[in-house]
C-alpha cells in the first residue's frame, strides 16, 4: 500500500463508493463525517435505482435511459457524463446485488423492477421503499472491511472547516473540528474529495435532514471553487408537511400505480392523467409540482381549501403495498396517523434536491481547485435542469467510480507540498479566528430566527415560481441577513459538543450559498426544468442552453456561462402530454 | 396561560465526567409536533420553565423519518426515536433522558461506537472480490429475500441493547443487534463464505450463549425485527458449529 492518503469528506453513498474505489486502487482514506456514516442522509432515499437491465424484455437500453435523463433534464445535462452513467448503471446494480443488498425479486428470483417518473420503461431496481438505506448499509459494510484491514481511518464526529490550499491552487489537506472537544486539527492529504450532499436545510423545512446545510460546498466556493447551476432546485411533488421537516412520499408510490387527485366540481379529478395523457401520474417532478402548485395556489382546488392533494394507493392490494412500499406506508402511518392502505394520503410539494452544485470537470470530477474533487449531489453533473427519480442513487455510486480512480491518479502524480506546516498553520488560524468570533458573540439577533427568516423568504421566492423583482428583493434581504449574522448572541460557551456554535458557523455559510442560488436564478431569463419564470415562460436555447457558473467575489457571486455538451442528442421541445419522441424535429 | 403548551423535563449533563441534573421547559404547542420540534423550540429560546437562561439541549438527529437511528433516547421511560414520538400521543411532562448503556457525551448524546466496533468483530459483510463488473449476483427466492430484508433494516440505534439485562457498560456481550446481523450474513449465499468465522466470534465470551432470554429486545425494536428468532437461529448454528469443530479435532 502506498503511503499517500486521500481525504473523503462525507460518508453518504457517494463518499462511501469513492472510498471503496480508492482503497481498491491501493491508497489509504481518511473518511471525515460528522455523523456515523450509517446515519447519512442517503438513508432517506426510498424508491430505487435506475438501470436499463431490460428485465422485462421490452427493449430497454442504456441509450433509452440516457435519452430519458437528458429529455427529463430539459437538455441542460452534459451529455457525455450522463451517457457514461447510464451505460454503467446495469453493472452498478449487479455490484450492489453481489454485495448483498436485498433487492426485491421476481418469482424466478431475478431482480424486480418498477416504473418511475419520466420513463416509459420499468427500470428501477428497489429494496422495498428503503432503497437508500439498504444501499448505504451495503457500502458501509464494504468500507468496514477496509477499515478492519487498516486502509480506512474514519473521523466520525469531525466537522469540516476549510481546505488547505497552496499558491498553485492545489489542495493539500483540510481543517476539521472534533465536535466533542471543539478542537481544530489539520489533516494533510494528496487529494480531497467532497461528497457532502445537498443544501436543503437553507429552506428550513424540506425533505432533507438538518445535516444538509451545504456548508462544505460553500466553504469550498468561498475558497475559489466554482458553483454551477445553483438555480436548479428540485421541488418534490409529494411530501407530508411536518412541524420539523417535510417527509418524502416516494415517487415509487406512483410507480406502483398510485394516482393523484383532488375534487373539482364535487367529483374526483385525476389531474395528471387528464393533463398529461402520455405519462399520466409519472410525469417528471418539476411538471407534477408546477401542476399541483397551480391547482392549489392559482385555482384554489386544494383539499378542504388547504395546500394539499391526494396521493391514492388505497385501491391497491395491501400485501403488495407492504412488500413493495412498506417503508413509506410505515412513515405515513407513524407520522400522520392514517393508514394509506385504507385512505388516500394528503401531500404537497417540498424542496428536495439540488441539481446544481460544485462545478466539476466532465471527465474526472475534479473541481477548478487542483486535487479537489466533488461527488454525488454536491456536484452539478448528470441531471441538468431536473433530475429524474431514482437517478440520484445511480449518480452517487457512479461518481464514486469516476472520482475514486481520478483522485488516486492525481495523488500519485502530485508533488508533495514543500511547506505544508506553514499552510496548515495559516488555515488553522483562520478557522480558530472564526470560532473565537462566534464564541464572543453577544448581540441581540437570534440565530434560529435569522434562519427562519431566510427560509421563509427562500421558500416564497426561490422555489416553484420565480419573478425577477422578487428575486432582487430576496438578494437584498440575504445581504441584510448576512450582515445581521454579525449581531447574533450565543448562549452556549461550552467546549464540549457545542451545537450552537457549529450551527452559527453553518448558518453563515447557508446564507452565502442562498445568495449564490438566488443570483444564479436572477440571471437566467427563461423557463427550463425546475426553473420557472412566468415573465419568460419558454425555454430559450439560443441564450440559455448554458451552464451557470458562480464564482466568489467581493461584490457577491459573479455569474458567467459555459457551453453545455449536446453532442449526442439534439435538443427538442419537452412535452409530456405526448410521447417523448413526438417532438423530434421541433427545435424549441 | 391560555395558550396550549408542551411541558418537558430533560436530564442534562455538561460533559462525560460531570453529574447529571434536570431542567424543565414549557414551550408553545403546535400542530403535528414531535419531540424533535420541541428540542428545536428550546434551541430557539433556551430558557427554562422557571425563566432561567440556559443552553440549548444537545441531541443527535439526522433523517427524522426513523430510518437512520440517530435520535434514539429514553422518552417517558421508553427507549425510542425522538422523531416518531408525536407530542399529542404521549403524556406530559415529556421526560427525556440519554440512553443508559452507552457513555454520555453531553445531554442526550451518547457514544454508540461499541455497536459499530462489534460489526467488525463478526465480519458483518459479504466478502465480494471487488466492485468491478462480474455479472449478476446470486438469485434469491422472494420469500427468503423478504425475511432477510427485515433483518437488513437494522439501523444500529441500540434500542435492543438499552433494554437488554445482559448488555452492560463495560462488559463484552454483543447483544441482539449483532447476533441478528450474523444471521443475515450467514444466510447470504456469498456472505456464508465467512459463516464459520462469524460463528466462532459469537461462540465465546460476549457471544450468543450469554443471552438471558428476557426477550425485551424484540419488544423494543422500532423496526420490528424478529430478534429473538435471530438469536434462536444463531444459537442453533453455533451448536452445530461446536459439534463440527469437535469432530474435526
Amino acid at each position: 500500500m502506498s503511503d499517500k492518503r486521500i481525504i473523503v469528506v462525507g460518508g453518504g453513498l457517494a463518499g462511501l463508493m469513492t472510498t471503496i474505489r480508492i482503497c481498491e486502487e491501493g491508497l489509504a482514506v481518511d473518511l471525515v463525517s460528522f455523523v456515523p456514516v450509517k446515519r447519512s442522509h442517503s438513508v432517506c432515499a426510498q424508491g430505487g435505482i435506475n438501470a436499463a437491465l431490460d428485465m422485462q424484455g421490452k427493449g430497454d437500453s442504456p441509450w433509452e435511459h440516457f435519452d430519458d435523463t437528458v429529455y427529463g433534464g430539459d437538455f441542460l445535462a452534459n451529455q457525455g457524463p450522463a451517457k457514461r452513467m447510464c451505460e454503467k448503471a446495469p453493472e452498478i446494480v449487479h455490484m450492489l446485488d453481489r454485495m448483498g443488498l436485498m433487492f426485491n425479486r421476481t418469482p424466478e428470483g431475478q431482480l424486480d423492477v418498477r416504473a418511475f417518473g419520466g420513463a416509459k420503461q420499468k427500470r428501477t431496481a428497489f429494496a422495498g421503499a428503503t432503497t437508500g438505506q439498504q444501499m448505504i448499509y451495503a457500502l458501509d459494510e464494504q468500507v468496514r472491511r477496509f477499515e478492519a484491514a487498516g486502509q480506512v481511518k474514519k473521523w466520525i464526529g469531525y466537522d469540516f472547516q476549510e481546505l488547505i490550499v497552496d499558491d498553485t491552487k492545489t489542495v493539500r489537506g483540510v481543517v476539521v473540528m472534533n465536535m466533542n472537544t471543539m478542537k481544530l486539527e489539520t489533516v494533510p492529504a494528496s487529494a480531497v474529495v467532497v461528497a457532502t450532499g445537498g443544501p436543503g436545510y437553507i429552506y428550513g423545512k424540506s425533505t432533507n435532514s438538518f445535516i444538509n446545510t451545504g456548508s462544505v460546498a460553500t466553504a469550498c466556493y468561498l475558497q475559489g471553487a466554482k458553483y454551477a447551476n445553483g438555480e436548479f432546485i428540485q421541488i418534490h411533488p409529494t411530501a407530508i408537511p411536518g412541524s420539523d421537516k417535510d417527509r418524502l412520499m416516494s415517487e415509487s408510490a406512483r410507480g406502483e400505480g398510485g394516482r393523484m387527485w383532488t375534487y373539482k366540481d364535487g367529483k374526483p379529478w385525476y389531474f395528471l392523467e387528464e393533463i398529461f395523457p402520455a405519462y399520466g401520474n409519472l410525469v417528471p417532478r418539476d411538471i407534477a409540482t408546477r401542476t399541483i402548485y397551480d391547482i392549489c395556489i392559482n385555482q384554489g382546488l386544494g383539499l378542504d381549501g388547504e395546500n394539499k392533494v391526494y396521493l391514492d394507493l388505497s385501491f391497491k392490494d395491501p400485501d403488495e403495498l407492504d412488500r413493495k412500499l412498506g417503508g413509506i406506508m410505515e412513515i405515513y402511518e407513524k407520522f400522520v396517523g392514517d393508514d394509506p392502505r385504507k385512505v388516500p394520503m394528503k401531500v404537497f410539494p417540498s424542496v428536495h434536491y439540488s441539481m446544481g452544485g460544485m462545478w466539476v470537470d466532465a471527465e474526472t470530477d475534479m473541481t477548478n481547485i487542483n486535487g479537489l474533487y466533488a461527488a454525488g449531489e454536491v456536484n452539478y453533473q448528470y441531471h441538468g435542469a431536473n433530475r429524474l427519480g431514482a437517478n440520484s442513487l445511480l449518480s452517487c455510486i457512479y461518481d464514486g467510480f469516476v472520482t475514486g480512480p481520478n483522485a488516486v491518479k492525481f495523488a500519485n502524480e502530485v508533488k508533495p507540498a514543500s511547506d505544508f506546516d506553514v499552510l496548515a498553520e495559516k488555515s488553522l488560524g483562520q478557522s480558530e479566528k472564526l470560532f473565537e468570533q462566534i464564541y464572543a458573540m453577544d448581540g441581540d439577533e437570534n440565530a434560529r430566527k435569522l434562519h427562519q427568516e431566510m427560509a421563509k423568504w427562500m421558500t416564497e421566492r426561490m422555489t416553484v415560481v420565480r419573478h425577477n423583482d422578487k428575486l432582487e428583493e430576496l438578494e437584498k434581504k440575504l445581504v441584510e441577513l448576512r450582515e445581521r449574522w454579525n449581531h447574533i448572541g450565543i448562549a452556549d460557551h461550552s467546549k464540549v459538543l457545542n451545537q450552537e456554535a457549529i450551527y452559527v458557523k453553518d448558518l453563515q455559510r447557508m446564507m452565502d450559498l442562498a445568495r449564490v442560488l438566488t443570483v444564479s436564478a436572477l440571471h437566467r431569463n427563461e423557463s427550463r426544468g425546475a426553473h420557472y419564470k412566468p415573465e419568460f415562460p419558454d425555454r430559450d436555447d439560443e441564450n440559455y442552453l448554458k451552464t451557470t457558473i458562480a464564482t466568489v467575489s467581493e461584490d457577491g457571486p459573479k455569474i458567467t456561462y459555459e457551453e453545455v455538451d449536446t453532442s449526442l442528442i439534439k435538443p427538442r421541445a419537452r412535452n409530456y402530454a405526448v410521447d417523448k419522441h413526438a417532438t423530434e424535429g421541433e427545435d424549441k | 396561560m391560555a395558550e396550549k403548551t408542551v411541558r418537558l423535563k430533560i436530564k442534562r449533563q455538561l460533559n462525560a465526567e460531570s453529574s447529571p441534573f434536570w431542567e424543565e421547559f414549557e414551550i408553545p404547542h403546535g400542530p403535528s409536533m414531535n419531540v424533535i420540534s420541541c428540542l428545536v423550540a428550546i434551541q430557539e429560546h433556551p430558557v427554562t420553565r422557571s425563566g432561567k437562561k440556559t443552553t440549548a439541549v444537545a441531541w443527535e438527529c439526522s433523517c427524522l423519518e426513523e430510518v437512520c437511528g440517530a435520535c434514539t433516547m429514553i422518552i417517558n421511560g421508553m427507549v425510542r426515536q425522538a422523531c416518531s414520538a408525536l407530542v399529542d400521543n404521549i403524556d406530559q411532562p415529556i421526560v427525556l433522558e440519554p440512553m443508559t448503556k452507552f457513555p454520555v457525551v453531553r445531554d442526550l448524546v451518547v457514544d454508540r461506537q461499541r455497536m459499530f466496533d462489534n460489526l467488525k468483530k463478526v465480519q458483518a459483510w459479504v466478502p465480494v472480490d471487488g466492485s468491478f463488473d462480474m455479472g449478476p449476483g446470486p438469485k434469491l427466492e422472494e420469500s427468503e429475500r423478504a425475511v432477510h430484508y427485515e433483518l437488513s433494516k437494522c439501523m444500529t440505534c441500540g434500542c435492543c441493547l438499552e433494554v437488554c439485562p445482559q448488555f452492560e457498560k463495560g462488559n463484552d456481550f454483543m447483544g441482539a443487534q449483532i447476533i441478528s446481523q450474523v444471521r443475515l450474513f450467514n444466510f447470504h449465499p456469498t456472505g456464508a463464505a465467512l459463516k464459520e468465522d462469524r460463528l466462532h466470534s459469537v461462540m465465546g465470551k460476549g457471544g450468543v450463549a450469554e443471552c438471558g432470554n428476557a426477550q425485551n429486545c424484540v419488544e423494543a425494536c422500532p423496526k420490528e425485527i424478529p430478534l429473538t428468532t435471530s438469536i434462536a437461529e444463531v444459537g442453533r448454528q453455533v451448536t452445530l458449529q461446536v459439534m463440527k469443530d469437535w469432530f474435526r479435532k
